[in-house]
């Protein structure tokens, strides 16, 4: 069945799983360590293989001396790129083990042996000799004028250009421009479970357990690379230790992992160490926005102009494609919008997809310079948002699936935040007399693209012979609860408990296709594939309840537990017995979302507001409280809603405070590449979170009025919490994330400034 | 670079360890040697505390310690906390509180966790914050857990015969 044939589930519907907090399905095999992640996997006979990674940002490889490391006891196998041939990576078709590296960290080759001490001690004899070439790290030396061209950067023409009406000309008259350069910083997923797989090729065939957040799309970009077909490459990812956008494609260690299974006819484990996934496995682009806005005297927006520079890093990874021009375009009515985009290649680690990628950087500058526009024209944030307010698509010329969903979430996350109490800003924000510390608080507004799923996806739902249900898709789990809400979906189709539905996924061997979990889509795409595939199996339940009993379809129905009929003469049967009686026939059905909406344009918006505190001596920004108000349609799950919110928001602070990728420009080195001073959010870090949930089903997007959540938490924190620091300090951050250094300079300067036309404060 | 015998005593139970390199470390031997696959890797650099296990009833990151060393020791990690089956007050409020997401550092932040209550039975919210800063979560943004700790702790004082399965 398709999903689009369902009918809607309304407001009204009764559902008794779907919208309560069942408990995560796979919870006691994950607090017990019995879930089995692919770093766990252990073969009979299994090697470990190490990669060896390039010290020098940029520069050939003479040679490459195995001997050394072949001659340590343990090591089996060592694969330079003398071993392979005619496999390209990246959308660049690099060379797999390329003879020229370009960043510090690019591979170089594999050491193969019998234990992971054994290979690192392999590792540390091979001997690579390297003759450096220039090299740039940073993008405003690529884009230097007379720099040089070393790895084939977009030349000026090539600017990715968008938008809609003539923006020059409004910015000539307008009453009001606020404009300013922002810089966002590399940031680094930092999974616990780093990328990694177990390949074990079996003649003809391989079968590869790796940590991705898309099976089907790691089985096709394998496949095509080794020549083989889907049947001879299985890809198993049964738990996922996280992703957050970076395992949204192949990576290298699976196919080095596949060919070293290849030639030793073993099967062979590569995970990167923390040090590789830092350097190595993707990043948040580094950005830096050029961009000026015009509004009316009443804070209508007229124009926005917004020039960007993204750094991609040395190669280009699919998947990546950062929309940083989105939240221009879509965020606001604006008659007048130009984005240009370009990207930078620099001798840096390849940039990749990270939760809501390039809409948190745009956001962040966006939302700092309508916070800008509402102190210049003393309007309260919401109410200047509630005047730009836009209702649809103005690039495709579509009504926004859920027209008032951005409203809502002002209004929401307003009375969550109690943000009309203290509607005289002075009272919030500056200096308490009490402990001496800055007080002040933040609001911004967010778009999300995403919403309208990534079909097609599959599922099938099948009724074992006693009565319980398996359901197959090759989705996969990547943590958010993606078991957990398709199971809630089945079990209300059906009417059944969901104690009776298991869920087979993250198997391409187990389950029809179903897309990569990226851009919050996966529960849009397979909460109406799962739907549908239930209805379909009650159908096939029912043609063969009729067939087998001599009634007229009809008049049979099922309820849960039993099959009945109108028909006077028919006793109701419980499904167990039906099912014995049918055997052999197995009863099934498949389902589907194959397209999505195109009379509207589906959207998942929302807002947050943050509350700081600011030592003005010591620089630190505490962030006292965040809430958040997203538009996700309805919530299948409050709970796992509220974990996703409570873990995007906290990605949020650390994007705003703490998570910077440094690099030593004169070396060409990340200097962190660990997590001792790449700084995630501890628990020491956090602070209140509310939830501001909005559930208000989004029957346009799709029957089961659901949009996925994962991404919209994040996206608005960054900014709230920037224009809270403002708020507080009177200070303008534009580069993040928020370091003391960062805000004490500020500070000390903009005393200076004090200084010199005498304002003493 | 010698290659020995050694017995370790993990979960209450002897494992013989044999071929290992004397510098492998604790978690190495947990996992590769041992087969206990409850202990997780994920920084191997002491950063993370996703391989915690209790050694004496110390809570100590298993990537820093070398495994001959933990010889004559008492070993637990989190497959040992609880019976099969029956999982620790800790555990259970884990699930009940939702404090779970990827789970990859579940494993961890639970003996972590088994460990803070032993110490403290009533952690304050920042003991609970200044304790468990050493575990890294990237998913679930710790609120839950913090709410998983309160919960354990409430249950353990009103219940003076303890909680199932402690870890020591």
């Amino acid at each position: 069945m398709r999903a689009s044939d369902l009918d809607d589930w309304t407001t009204g519907t009764a559902l008794d799983l779907v919208g309560s907090s069942v408990d995560r399905v796979d919870a006691v095999d994950k607090v017990t360590g019995r879930a089995r992640y692919t770093a766990d996997v252990q073969l009979p006979g299994q090697l470990t293989g190490v990669i060896v990674r390039s010290p020098i940002p940029h520069g050939r490889v003479v040679s490459i001396d195995t001997a050394s490391a072949l001659g340590v006891e343990g090591v089996v196998d060592v694969l330079t790129a003398d071993d392979i041939d005619e496999i390209s990576w990246y959308e660049d078709d690099a060379p797999l083990l390329p003879g020229i590296v370009r960043y510090v960290g690019d591979e170089v080759a594999l050491v193969v042996a019998e234990t992971r001490s054994d290979a690192e001690r392999g590792v540390g004899a091979l001997s690579v000799e390297y003759e450096p070439m220039e090299f740039l790290t940073h993008p405003d030396d690529v884009e230097r004028p007379g720099a040089p061209e070393l790895l084939g950067n977009e030349s000026a023409d090539e600017v990715e250009e968008d938008g809609r009406g003539d923006v020059d000309e409004a910015f000539d008259d307008a009453h009001i421009v606020v404009e300013g350069t922002f810089r966002t910083p590399v940031a680094i997923h930092n999974s616990l479970e780093p990328h990694g797989a177990v390949a074990d090729w079996v003649g003809d065939s391989i079968t590869l357990y790796t940590s991705t957040q898309g099976v089907n799309d790691v089985r096709e970009q394998m496949g095509e690379r080794l020549g083989l077909n889907h049947n001879q490459v299985r890809v198993v990812s049964e738990f996922v230790g996280g992703g957050f956008g970076a395992k949204q494609v192949a990576w290298k260690p699976t196919m080095l992992a596949a060919l070293a299974s290849k030639r030793t006819g073993r099967p062979v484990w590569v995970m990167n160490d923390r040090s590789g996934e830092n350097v190595a496995a993707g990043k948040r682009n580094g950005t830096e926005h050029t961009v000026r806005i015009a509004a009316d005297p009443d804070g209508r927006l007229l124009a926005i102009d917004a020039d960007v520079r993204a750094d991609r890093g040395a190669y280009a990874v699919k998947g990546e494609a950062s929309a940083v021009s989105g939240p221009y375009l879509h965020l606001y009515q604006c008659a007048r919008v130009r984005t240009r985009v370009r990207r930078v290649r620099t001798n840096t680690g390849p940039a990749v997809a990270f939760r809501a990628p390039g809409y948190v950087e745009s956001t962040f500058v966006l939302e700092s310079l309508m916070d800008e526009l509402a102190g210049e024209l003393d309007i309260d944030p919401i109410e200047l948002r509630r005047r730009n307010h836009s209702s649809r698509n103005q690039q495709e010329d579509l009504e926004w699936s859920q027209p008032e969903g951005l409203l809502r979430s002002y209004e929401r996350v307003a009375e969550v935040a109690r943000w009309d109490e203290t509607d005289d800003r002075d009272e919030t924000d500056g200096e308490d007399e009490h402990d001496g510390l800055l007080h002040g608080r933040g609001f911004a507004a967010h778009d999300w693209l995403a919403a309208s799923a990534m079909p097609p996806g599959h599922a099938g739902v099948e009724f074992n012979f006693d009565g319980s249900v398996h359901v197959s898709t090759s989705a996969q789990d990547i943590g958010t609860g993606t078991r957990t809400v398709l199971a809630q979906v089945v079990a209300d189709e059906l009417g059944v408990d969901i104690s009776s539905v298991r869920l087979s996924l993250g198997d391409t061997s187990t389950g029809p296709p179903a897309p990569t979990s990226a851009g919050s889509t996966t529960v849009p795409t397979m909460a109406p594939a799962v739907r549908a595939a239930a209805a379909a199996a009650v159908d096939d339940l029912l043609d063969a309840a009729a067939e087998h009993h001599g009634v007229e379809r009809s008049s049979l129905s099922f309820d849960g537990t039993h099959v009945k009929s109108s028909a006077a003469a028919f006793e109701d049967q419980p499904l167990g017995d039906l099912l014995s009686d049918l055997s052999p026939r197995v009863v099934h059905g498949w389902g589907g979302r194959e397209t999505i909406a195109e009379d509207v344009s589906p959207r998942a918006q929302g807002s947050a507001v943050a509350e700081v505190s600011v030592d003005p001596l010591t620089g630190e920004v505490r962030v006292t409280s965040i809430t958040v108000a997203p538009d996700c349609g309805r919530i299948l799950n409050r709970r796992l809603a509220d974990s996703q919110v409570i873990g995007g928001v906290t990605q949020g602070i650390g994007f705003a405070l703490t998570e910077e990728q440094v690099v030593d420009h004169r070396l060409g080195v990340v200097v962190n590449p660990d997590l001792n001073e790449y700084l995630l959010p501890t628990v020491s870090d956090t602070c209140t979170i509310r939830h501001a949930a909005l559930d208000i089903p989004d029957l346009r997007a799709n029957p089961l009025g659901t949009k996925g959540i994962g991404e919209l938490p994040l996206i608005a924190v960054p900014a709230a919490i920037a224009n809270a620091v403002r708020d507080a300090t009177g200070i303008r951050l534009h580069e993040l994330p928020i370091t003391r250094r960062r805000l004490l300079e500020a500070i000390a300067s903009s005393e200076a400034l004090d200084h010199e036309s005498g304002d003493h404060r | 670079m010698s290659n020995e015998l050694f017995t370790l005593r993990v979960n209450g139970s002897d494992h013989d360890v044999a071929d290992s390199w004397l510098g492998e470390s604790l978690l190495d031997v947990l996992r590769d040697r041992i087969g206990l696959m409850g202990s997780k890797g994920a920084c191997t650099q002491g950063e993370c505390g996703s391989c915690s296990v209790l050694v004496d009833g110390v809570l100590v990151c298993s990537c820093l310690v070398m495994g001959a060393s933990a010889v004559d020791q008492e070993i637990v990690t989190i497959e040992g906390v609880a019976p099969v089956g029956t999982p620790s007050d800790v555990q259970q409020a884990f699930v009940d509180a939702g404090a779970v997401q990827c789970g990859f550092c579940t494993p961890g932040l639970v003996m972590a966790v088994h460990d803070l209550l032993e110490r403290t039975g009533s952690p304050t919210d920042t003991e609970i914050r200044e304790e468990l800063a050493g575990n890294v979560c990237r998913c679930t943004g710790y609120g839950r857990i913090i709410d998983a700790v309160q919960q354990v702790a409430v249950r353990r004082s009103s219940d003076h015969d303890g909680g199932r399965g402690d870890a020591s």
